[in-house]
């Protein structure tokens, strides 16, 4: 019996070895365990082993049978594998060939910029608002300490609907609204579009944007507006940015100054972009004048401010390096996409 | 105002700094400096040379060999020139061997490098040549600023008197008066004191707190009276704050001498003679506009050989100006008249009868303060704008104007230029004085966030011309700091002398507060996402267009959205109305991009339209904020106003419209502006959207076109663009475009979106194919299904649409799977089937029947 066993065992293990795919595999399979196959007929002969000789026969076919079974699984997943390699040799591809990606949109550069400084100022707390784009010329020029036949209107080359209803010419026209509407603390950012009759060429648009900023409280002072710019100027450019204040003059502030940056290619040194200086000029700012607040119901006695007014389009055109403004207008495909 | 930087050391005697410290200086202290070019930047080693020979070149024709003597020991080098000009006894800019000029031999000639050229000793011809003689271009110059220099051939010093007593080995770029700085500065409006030489200089003082020495002007003029020369009434002083007249006789004309050529020049203006010179140098010394009259064609009335008037002008009164120009005048000009005529328009310019020429033997010296407003006014209405209506339309200091006068004065007795009449006309009704205003140096400290010393700031105030007095404590202002009026303008004098940089950086103390923005800003954020999501580009485009647009999109003539707001002074026609609908600039822009062959573009656009509440404007418009897509180039033929669809409902799901089960409209606030809660517009409006083909609008595709409406509202359209219309536009291809009024999204839209719970339990499908009219939509199907569909039916979907050989004519064959699923337990094949049977019924009620083949 046991010879007759390991007679079986060694031809079982042969005729798998020896089988070229899975059906003759199988055919192996069903030719020694299947129900008619060699071990089962080995196991109906069991009846004729002597009854204290039977576990140990029992245990005999048991190894037998788990030693063919192995076999058999190793084979098997050979072959699977074999195939599978076969399959998936043939579904090879041309790694190189074109990524395909979503259609994926994009922002207007000015957006892009825009939405940097409302992060940087809500995140100092500021709150966000807006006013009309035609508005009236109290709130573009009066209210801002620009009275009828001030030079500065001129300088402002105004479009005008009526005498007294204008395209704004700059976001500080929503300072008056803001102060006439809340009780300080105020500390708003105002974004939006201004106008100015100027013709189109690479520095000048009749149509462009601002940010304006407005802070009004208790002991507000000029050291506060200079650490906030600087701030501001950091986080929009990196933390290696100085700035820099010099006086300058503005109806609706005083004391006034422009803030300039060291520039961001040169870092200070001097180069093309900066034109040799080192420094680019940023923003108009200052502290808020006392006409402006007493004529908005404010006691300047007892609440100061400051005020910054950003060119959106001066950002955007500095940070994306963009040499033409009109380019911010065409809406050319190829610009956009690159923002 | 661009001045020499000798002009301003020659009144601040002890600045001893280089030209880049000065200027650095001068703009952190508030007078901005532009740009500073130095004269003599690419010249060296040009020296006075005198030609001693002029000998034929042995190999050229138009080449000449010289000996010219270069300093005064009488040593001489050969130059080979081929200067057409000179002759022996010339006395030339001579650069030596290892030199530099800074320009080309002539102008025209293109730009020069930027470091200019470097002669060396060579040979011209076989010939020897160790130097070269200048042209005034050589020089770095013009004939503009060198009018005596001649068209062709270098400049000669001994052909021009005014440099008598020059020398061989002098420094000709010194003669020259090139050993120099012009320097630029950006003099802000409210300085008007800085639009003189003396304001800037005394800055410069203050800045670097150095001495400030002005011209110290003498008592000029004969025994004689002015007065009985002529006589001044001003009739309109509201517009003439002073006039000042003075009379020189004897007059000799003939060149002013170098220094003040020098000065001119530096400042671009061309010396002419001494006369005009004067009243040029000084206007821009003190910032003072001069005019110069002839005594002799100044008339006079009964009681005055020559009289001044000073008046408006009559309605419609002619005058010709200097320049010979004729303008016709209203009564809102100023002008300066005789006993008979008009002889000058106030502050802008002359008139022809009555200037000055070379055969002038008395003269008129005016020195007025005109009302700047009105010089402006004028100017702009009558267009024509001169040196002198610039200075005057900032508004002068009427004190200034004497100063002007006594030294152009002073400078015409030390000229020799003629006699100067002793006296002075004044006409002074309401003279300025110097402004006493309260000042606390504690509110300075307390507004700058520093804490300076209270005599530093006096210094300060003292260094530029302030005063303080200590009894009263006030800060007294002379009349020609008409930029400082109260504490606040103080405050910035001291901020500018102490530095702004030396103020401390500080971030504002107080309470935090929480930023954030309004609602419709987030709404208009959300919009961008999804724009982006879908593949559009965000354009910008203008607010302004032509009145012409509603042509090209074939608005009807009625049509009121023609009543655009007009701007009175627009850039011009094409900028001139309002938009009020926003497709006009993404259709011009798509047209751009169509014409730069860039294929497939999406566009879309978040901005304003304005909408008149009536014309003309007498309240502000209606600003709608506008969401506008537009694309060309389809993907799948015929299906672009459902691609336009599909970004249209995502945006409308996205902000809670739609799709979502939210809870307050508006969200968690609706800010208009600062702390103003316009709160919730409605509890919590769930609304039904649809689409109205019924739209009418006449730039799209009349049959492929609908109407957004949001329960019953329009709140939009959608279509493909009129074939007409993009045939205006240019664009090549289908356009699609679709709008929303964000207003009318924002009113509606919510954020608060609320959980729908999730049911486990088997969908289960029906597909149906069925039988249906042309003309039946598939918003009809839908709804006659949704509602027999019973309380399980959770979706209809339409899966197929089919139109051919296989169906009827006139009739279209449509495919749903529709959809159920039990609420607390599994659904039965029965009640699938009951509710099946119901939908069918319902449809067969409306002539449409399931497709048998």
């Amino acid at each position: 019996m046991k010879e007759q066993l390991e007679q079986l065992k060694a031809q079982a293990l042969k005729k798998i070895e020896e089988s070229k795919d899975l059906n003759a595999l199988n055919d192996v399979r069903v030719s020694i365990l299947g129900k008619k196959g060699e071990l089962t007929n080995i196991l109906k002969s069991m009846k004729d082993v002597a009854k204290e000789d039977r576990p140990k026969v029992g245990a005999m076919v048991n190894d037998v049978r788990e030693a063919i079974e192995e076999k058999l699984r190793i084979r098997k997943e050979a072959f699977e594998a074999a195939v599978l390699e076969v399959k998936m040799a043939s579904e090879a591809i041309d790694v190189t060939l074109p990524a395909k990606k979503q259609a994926e949109g994009h922002n207007h550069p000015n957006t892009v910029a825009l939405n940097e400084l409302k992060r940087i100022f809500i995140g100092l707390g500021y709150e966000v608002v807006d006013g009309p784009e035609i508005e009236y010329d109290y709130y573009n020029f009066e209210a801002l300490n620009i009275p009828a036949n001030h030079p500065a209107k001129d300088e402002q080359d105004t479009f005008y609907i009526t005498d007294n209803i204008l395209l704004r010419t700059q976001t500080s026209s929503v300072q008056a609204r803001i102060m006439e509407k809340g009780k300080p603390p105020i500390r708003v950012v105002s974004p939006g579009r201004v106008f100015r009759a100027d013709e189109v060429d690479a520095t000048h648009s009749p149509s462009f944007h601002q940010v304006e900023g407005l802070v009004i409280d208790k002991n507000i002072t000029f050291s506060d507006l200079k650490g906030t710019l600087a701030q501001f100027a950091r986080d929009l450019f990196g933390e290696d940015t100085k700035v820099k204040f010099r006086p300058h003059h503005f109806p609706f502030t005083e004391p006034s100054a422009e803030m300039d940056v060291t520039c961001f290619k040169c870092h200070g040194k001097g180069c093309r972009f900066c034109k040799n200086e080192g420094w680019i000029e940023i923003l108009g700012c200052g502290m808020v004048h006392p006409n402006v607040l007493r004529m908005s119901g404010i006691d300047p006695e007892e609440y100061t401010g400051f005020a910054f007014g950003v060119g959106l389009e001066r950002i955007a055109l500095l940070k994306y390096e963009i040499d033409d403004m009109r380019l911010l207008y065409e809406n050319d495909a190829r610009f956009l996409k690159q923002f | 105002m661009n001045t020499p930087l000798s002009w301003i050391k020659a009144y601040v005697p002890e600045l001893d700094c280089s030209v880049k410290e000065y200027c650095d200086a001068m703009t952190l202290s508030g007078t901005k400096v532009e740009s500073a070019a130095l004269l003599d930047k690419n010249l060296s080693k040009i020296v006075v040379g005198k030609v001693l020979s002029i000998e034929k070149h042995p190999n050229a024709d138009k080449l000449v060999v010289t000996k010219v003597q270069i300093d005064k020991e009488g040593n001489a080098i050969q130059i080979v020139t081929g200067a057409p000009n000179i002759k022996v006894g010339d006395l030339v800019p001579t650069v030596l061997d290892g030199g530099r000029v800074a320009g080309f031999h002539a102008a025209g000639e293109g730009a020069a490098p930027a470091e200019g050229f470097e002669i060396k000793a060579g040979e011209l011809r076989g010939v020897p040549s160790y130097g070269m003689m200048c042209s005034i271009e050589e020089l770095g110059s013009s004939r503009d600023v060198y009018p005596d220099a001649p068209a062709d051939g270098v400049y000669i010093f001994s052909d021009n008197p005014s440099y008598e007593g020059i020398q061989p080995g002098d420094d000709a770029i010194e003669i020259l008066g090139l050993r120099d700085a012009l320097v630029e500065y950006e003099i802000t409006s409210n300085r008007v004191d800085c639009y003189g030489v003396i304001g800037i200089a005394r800055e410069a003082a203050a800045t670097f707190k150095k001495p400030f020495n002005p011209p110290v002007i003498p008592k000029t003029g004969t025994n004689e009276d002015v007065n009985d020369y002529v006589a001044v009434d001003v009739k309109a002083d509201d517009l003439c704050t002073r006039y000042i007249a003075r009379v020189v006789k004897n007059i000799k004309i003939g060149p002013s001498p170098l220094w003040m050529q020098h000065c001119l020049q530096a400042e671009g203006i061309r010396p002419i003679n001494n006369i005009v010179d004067i009243t040029n140098y000084v206007m821009e010394e003190y910032g003072q506009p001069m005019h110069a009259y002839d005594l002799d064609m100044v008339e006079g009335d009964d009681t005055h050989a020559h009289k001044i008037v000073v008046r408006r002008a009559d309605k419609g009164e002619k005058f010709t100006t200097l320049d010979g120009k004729e303008y016709e005048l209203d009564d809102r000009a100023l002008m300066i008249c005789d006993g008979k005529k008009s002889i000058g328009l106030a502050g802008i310019m002359g008139g022809q009868n009555s200037m000055i020429t070379d055969n002038v033997k008395t003269m008129l010296f005016e020195a007025a303060t005109f009302d700047g407003t009105n010089i402006r006014l004028t100017e702009r209405r009558i267009g024509i704008h001169t040196d002198a209506s610039g200075k005057f339309n900032k508004g002068l200091c009427p004190d200034t104007a004497l100063e002007a006068m006594n030294r152009a004065c002073a400078l015409v007795e030390e000229l020799g230029a003629g006699e100067v009449v002793g006296g002075l006309v004044d006409s002074y009704k309401n003279p300025w004085k110097e402004k006493h205003l309260k000042w606390s140096y504690e509110r300075t400290n307390k507004v700058l966030g520093t804490n300076i010393s209270k005599e530093d700031m006096i210094s300060y105030f003292k260094n530029e011309g302030l005063s303080y007095d200590e009894a009263t404590g006030e800060v007294i202002v002379p009349t020609f700091r008409q930029d400082l009026n109260e504490q606040c303008d103080l405050d910035e004098e001291v901020a500018r002398f102490f530095g702004y940089a030396n103020i401390p950086t500080t971030l504002p103390s107080g309470a935090s507060m929480s930023g954030g923005q309004p609602f419709k800003m987030r709404i208009e954020d959300l919009c961008r996402e999804v724009a982006r999501s879908y593949g559009y580009y965000e354009a910008q485009t203008y607010s302004f267009e032509s009145n012409k647009v509603f042509d090209k999109l074939l608005l009807k003539e009625d049509d009121p959205r023609r009543n655009a707001i007009q701007i009175r002074n627009p850039l011009g026609p094409e900028f001139a109305a309002m938009r009020t609908l926003p497709v006009n600039g993404i259709l011009a822009s798509l047209s751009t991009n169509f014409n730069r062959k860039n294929k497939n573009v999406k566009l879309f656009e978040i901005a304003n339209i304005y909408l008149a509440k009536a014309l003309p404007l007498t309240e502000l418009p209606d600003e709608r904020k506008q969401l506008t897509f537009a694309f060309y180039g389809e993907n799948e033929k015929n299906q672009g106003f459902y691609e336009m669809k599909g970004v249209v409902e995502e945006v409308l799901e996205t902000c809670g419209l739609i799709g979502k089960n939210v809870g307050k409209v508006g969200g968690d606030a609706y800010v208009e502006g600062l702390n103003q809660n316009v709160g919730e517009l409605a509890a919590s409006a769930k609304g039904e959207l649809s689409y109205d083909a019924n739209s009418g609008i006449t730039f799209l595709h009349p049959y492929r076109q609908a109407n957004i409406v949001y329960d019953g509202q329009v709140i939009g359209y959608i279509g493909q663009v009129h074939p007409l219309v993009e045939k205006n536009y240019g664009i090549g291809e289908s356009t699609y475009i679709a709008v929303l009024d964000l207003k009318d999204v924002v009113a509606r839209a919510s954020l608060d979106v609320k959980y729908t719970p999730i049911v486990n339990l088997p969908l289960v499908n029906r597909d149906i194919s069925l039988v249906v009219k042309e003309n039946v939509t598939h918003a009809q199907i839908e709804s006659i299904i949704r509602a027999a569909g019973g309380e399980h039916l959770e979706n209809v979907e339409l899966f197929d649409i089919y139109v051919g050989e296989k169906i009827q004519k006139g009739y279209k064959s449509m495919a749903y799977s529709i959809s159920f699923r039990g609420k607390e337990k599994t659904l039965t094949e029965d009640e699938i089937t009951g509710a099946m049977n119901n939908v069918i019924e319902a449809l067969a009620k409306n002539d449409i029947v399931l497709r048998t083949e």
